[in-house]
């Protein structure tokens, strides 16, 4: 509480923090569509479970040559300049590629970056219900070798709060100071 | 001298004058919002077969100007409004801080993608001239003026 208020008193913040994040924002913040997947953590994978939490939602696939690294670094990176507050901030990654992303692996991939980041993944169906319902495109790559493929796929962020609202999207490219500078103002406000 | 030699330094200065004030003096919009608003309706006008356009596959920002991305939904339905899935009456508003080409994945267009090119805030001189010049032509294809 008393980091809470702290933080308060040094933000420049007022009743509309959203306005200031680096993040794109939406207005009126709504409650981010659900999801069930098969956890890395080899529990259920509901929003519902990090209530009280800032979640970071990011979709991607273990394969991914370049964006997946970045953002997954980046994000790591965040939590660790977060320090305490990192306790609060929890790592979503929801596999595009459920044929080659199985939760082993996909556990394997995130403990390279943070061990604390929650992998997802479930029937190519499902996922693409998932995906819908927060606007993220993929799409495949075709490739000659069939297990070689790539994926397009929406590369940002996004950013849901302590009451489970979807309050923003980082677009890719941002580094590790903007996202500390965001999660700091809605650890602050929400 | 000929009377309409006395007349040459006024119309030559008119225009330089005119010149070095846009080359030199500030640039200012009225909101450094670049909005695109998808109206009521666009879902039936859809559905009824109008191909409805709204957001070009390339849109132009200059930082320091017009650098905020602002998405408004006024339809009756959920639109996928670039790279963001925006609920009826929502708004998506997206700062840039740095010129760059960003570059999302969309599935509203028919290259797969859209880009938010953000340019450099213009320098006195040649720059401002040219920024002021090409946001002129603009500014007659839409009600937004730049002074």
């Amino acid at each position: 509480m008393k980091r809470r208020a702290l933080l308060l008193a040094t933000l420049p913040l007022t009743a509309q923090a959203a306005p200031t994040l680096k993040a794109g924002v939406f207005e009126p913040a709504q409650a981010a569509p659900e999801f069930t997947l098969k956890g890395s953590d080899g529990a259920e994978l509901k929003l519902a479970r990090f209530k009280g939490k800032l979640v970071l939602l990011v979709f991607g696939f273990t394969n991914c040559p370049e964006v997946c690294p970045t953002t997954l670094a980046t994000l790591a990176q965040a939590r660790k300049q977060l320090g305490a507050d990192a306790a609060d901030v929890q790592v979503v990654y929801v596999t595009v590629d459920p044929a080659r992303d199985d939760i082993a692996r996909i556990r394997q991939y995130l403990a390279a970056f943070d061990p604390t980041f929650i992998g997802g993944t479930e029937a190519p169906d499902k996922l693409a219900t998932m995906r819908k319902r927060y606007g993220v495109v993929a799409e495949k790559i075709a490739s000659k070798q069939p297990n070689a493929y790539g994926m397009n796929h929406s590369t940002s962020v996004w950013l849901i709060d302590r009451a489970g609202k979807l309050v923003a999207m980082m677009p890719y490219g941002h580094d590790a100071k903007d996202f500390v500078h965001d999660l700091k103002l809605l650890l602050a406000t929400t | 001298m000929k009377p309409w030699l006395r007349l040459l330094p006024l119309v030559l200065v008119a225009p330089l004058s005119w010149i070095g004030w846009a080359a030199f003096a500030p640039l200012e919009l009225p909101s450094r919002d670049e909005l695109f608003e998808i109206p009521p309706g666009t879902y039936a006008r859809r559905m009824a077969g109008d191909k409805v356009e709204i957001l070009p596959d390339r849109i132009d920002l200059t930082l320091g100007l017009n650098d905020v991305l602002l998405l408004r939904n006024r339809d009756e339905v959920p639109q996928q409004f670039g790279p963001v899935l925006i609920m009826p009456g929502q708004s998506f508003r997206l700062p840039f801080e740095v010129a760059s080409t960003y570059t999302f994945a969309c599935s509203a267009h028919a290259s797969g993608q859209m880009a938010v090119v953000v340019a450099p805030t213009p320098e006195p001189g040649w720059q401002r001239l040219q920024w002021r010049w090409q946001h002129r032509k603009r500014a007659t294809m839409t009600p937004e003026t730049a002074s």
